[in-house]
């Protein structure tokens, strides 16, 4: 089996002696230049995807004209956007007006640096992968604001500003809710939180993984919470005077952020390349991200977009106390069950499992009553017609 | 509770996903078919398909294989390829003057030989600019003669604008499958232009045609 480790060793063979730095090098770069293209490569896969199941929930077909299904419309894609006029407008900050998209990129692509495709297959054995992924994805905001500010578009720089707001709040019960998993692991090596998952995580803090999910699904900007892009209210948000290849990295990032939050997701909850024998974990891995990014593309298409407030109030009122209720419960179980080398066994993983789940719907279903809508409605209070703005208009 | 509705819309939009017969996309140019449907576009089983062309029934039993689809389309259809009778237009120009983007232009024969003779004008130009053209039909309806008829065809498109100016040679070679826009005589016929028969300059005016002994007859009374 071919694994980035055996590549190394290859390359190495042929170097000559006091010279296996170069060979180091060599093997990186292939490495990386392997990883990158298959993430890109299946993001451009991804576009297809999405398109076309997103087609079929609206009862359409989608993309189907070229190749087998269309699944050549990525290439379609690419070179009509390639073959665009790259447009900058003339009172841009052309620096960073033109800098902005390749530091949206690089996150992404970042990423997979350090997620392990298997026992020996990953580029680079980080001890605190979990805050790497963390640190990392947080740079997004930042190419963000960046096209926003730079463009010189009172749109774009909304679509920024709300960005900045909605991803800052949001990466704090992200955080907070992997802190259960590195809490259970007992390490942030990406590596030790899949061996350590003798039981996945998604069965046994439940509360960490909608937590973590949820908070992602805003943090890479897509619907329900797809605020910086609202099309409707702010032609395209900040990217609204991007035109030609710069549209589409942008593009290219925003379709690989689903695809690098299932990953991140199946290796922390979904125990990544864990699974049952004959079949090897790298198809068991495969088979976790598609379906995660299937669920993703399916709360796409079914729920509409939250109004600001609603998404910070849902933020620091929702997702922060949860993810703070997870790590306590966690925490205490953890040191309740754990024995005397500090490894929880695995009959007390599913012990674990039945009170998470139980705490899980009382969490949300306290947090619903408490801040839910019919606690905001008042009683009594009579509720407004719909033409009410409207006659208020015409006076 | 709070959050049900979110589930259940879910399960909304997965009906949709998987439920068979909700898709209501109208396939065009081509329509993908089963193996079932290439069999019955070619008017053979699916045994004799196979055995005959296994390489297409393989395709069509993965589901890449294609017919070409035909649009259902009303015969009133305005459309392009203006069908145009050289024989019963006098060069009047009614179309031109009544054209509201001005797109017509007809020039006719300046010598007066044939009107000499009894005959018509000849007509030496007549071009239309299909690209600035709204279909409205006016020209159609300004008719005279029931010489100019709008066309059905709509899979017209060209590199270049002036390639979309249709002159009189085109006009004249072009296949005589007139819309039945405006003109109820047509489509009391039960024409269809899209179908293969073509209809020729007698059938398509407004009045029946006069027999030998009534032209003779209207000709006795001037």
């Amino acid at each position: 089996m071919i694994s980035f480790g055996n590549i190394y060793d290859t390359v190495v063979g042929f170097a000559p002696d006091g010279l296996e730095w170069v060979a180091f090098v060599a093997a990186c770069t292939i490495l990386a230049f392997i990883v990158i293209n298959a993430a890109i490569l299946t993001t451009a896969l991804y576009t297809w995807f999405e398109r076309r199941v997103l087609g079929r929930f609206q009862n359409r077909l989608g993309p189907n004209r070229w190749g087998p299904f269309g699944i050549l419309q990525p290439v379609a894609d690419l070179l009509k956007l390639i073959t665009k006029e790259d447009i900058i407008p003339d009172v841009a900050d052309k620096r960073v007006f033109n800098l902005a998209p390749i530091v949206l990129v690089f996150p992404g692509i970042l990423v997979f640096s350090v997620i392990p495709f298997g026992e020996q297959s990953f580029l680079g054995k980080l001890n605190v992968g979990v805050l790497f992924v963390l640190g990392v994805t947080g740079i997004n905001t930042l190419a963000i604001i960046m096209g926003g500010w730079a463009s010189r578009n009172k749109y774009a720089l909304f679509g920024a500003i709300r960005g900045a707001a909605m991803l800052v709040s949001y990466e704090v019960p992200m955080a907070l809710g992997l802190v259960g998993v590195v809490i259970m692991a007992g390490s942030m090596a990406l590596l030790d939180v899949v061996n350590s998952q003798q039981v996945f995580f998604i069965v046994v803090q439940p509360l960490g993984f909608f937590v973590f999910m949820a908070a992602a699904l805003a943090e890479m900007s897509r619907s329900p919470f797809d605020m910086i892009e609202s099309e409707s209210e702010l032609g395209s948000g900040y990217h609204t005077e991007y035109s030609g290849i710069k549209f589409a990295l942008f593009q290219l990032a925003e379709f690989m952020a689903p695809i690098v939050v299932a990953t991140v997701a199946t290796v922390l909850f979904l125990g990544g390349t864990r699974g049952i024998d004959p079949i090897p974990g790298q198809i068991w891995f495969l088979l976790k991200v598609f379906t995660l990014l299937f669920v993703l593309l399916w709360t796409r298409a079914t729920w509409p977009r939250l109004r600001v407030d609603q998404i910070m109030g849902f933020a620091w009122k929702g997702l922060f106390p949860l993810s703070l209720v997870n790590i306590f419960v966690v925490a205490v179980q953890a040191f309740v069950f754990q024995d005397a080398d500090g490894v929880i066994p695995t009959e007390s993983l599913w012990l674990m499992a039945a009170i998470n789940w139980v705490v899980f719907i009382a969490a949300i279903v306290f947090i619903a009553n408490l801040l839910g809508q019919k606690k905001l409605r008042q009683e009594g209070a009579p509720t407004p017609s719909p033409l009410a703005n409207m006659t208020a208009e015409a006076d | 509770m709070y959050g049900l509705g979110m589930l259940k819309g879910m399960g909304v939009t997965l009906k949709n996903l998987a439920a068979p017969g909700r898709l209501f996309s109208v396939q065009y140019p081509n329509r993908r078919v089963g193996l079932l449907g290439l069999a019955k576009e070619n008017n053979t089983n699916v045994v004799s398909l196979a055995m005959e062309r296994p390489g297409d029934a393989l395709k069509a039993l993965v589901g890449l294989a294609t017919v070409p689809a035909r649009l259902n389309q009303h015969p009133r259809f305005r459309g392009e390829e203006f069908t145009w009778y050289e024989r019963r237009c006098t060069g009047c120009a009614s179309c031109a003057k009544y054209c509201p983007l001005g797109i017509i232009r007809i020039v006719t024969d300046t010598t007066g030989q044939y009107e000499q003779d009894g005959g018509k004008y000849d007509i030496e130009v007549f071009d239309i600019d299909i690209g600035r053209c709204m279909f409205c039909g006016l020209c159609v309806q300004a008719c005279p003669y029931d010489a100019l008829h709008m066309g059905s065809g709509f899979e017209e498109g060209k590199y270049q604008r002036s390639d979309l100016v249709i002159d009189v040679d085109q006009l004249k070679s072009a296949p005589k499958k007139p819309s039945t826009w405006y003109r109820p005589q047509i489509e009391s016929q039960k024409f269809d232009p899209r179908s293969v028969e073509e209809r020729d300059y007698l059938q398509v005016g407004r009045h029946e045609r006069p027999t030998e002994n009534q032209q003779e007859e209207n000709w006795a009374k001037r």
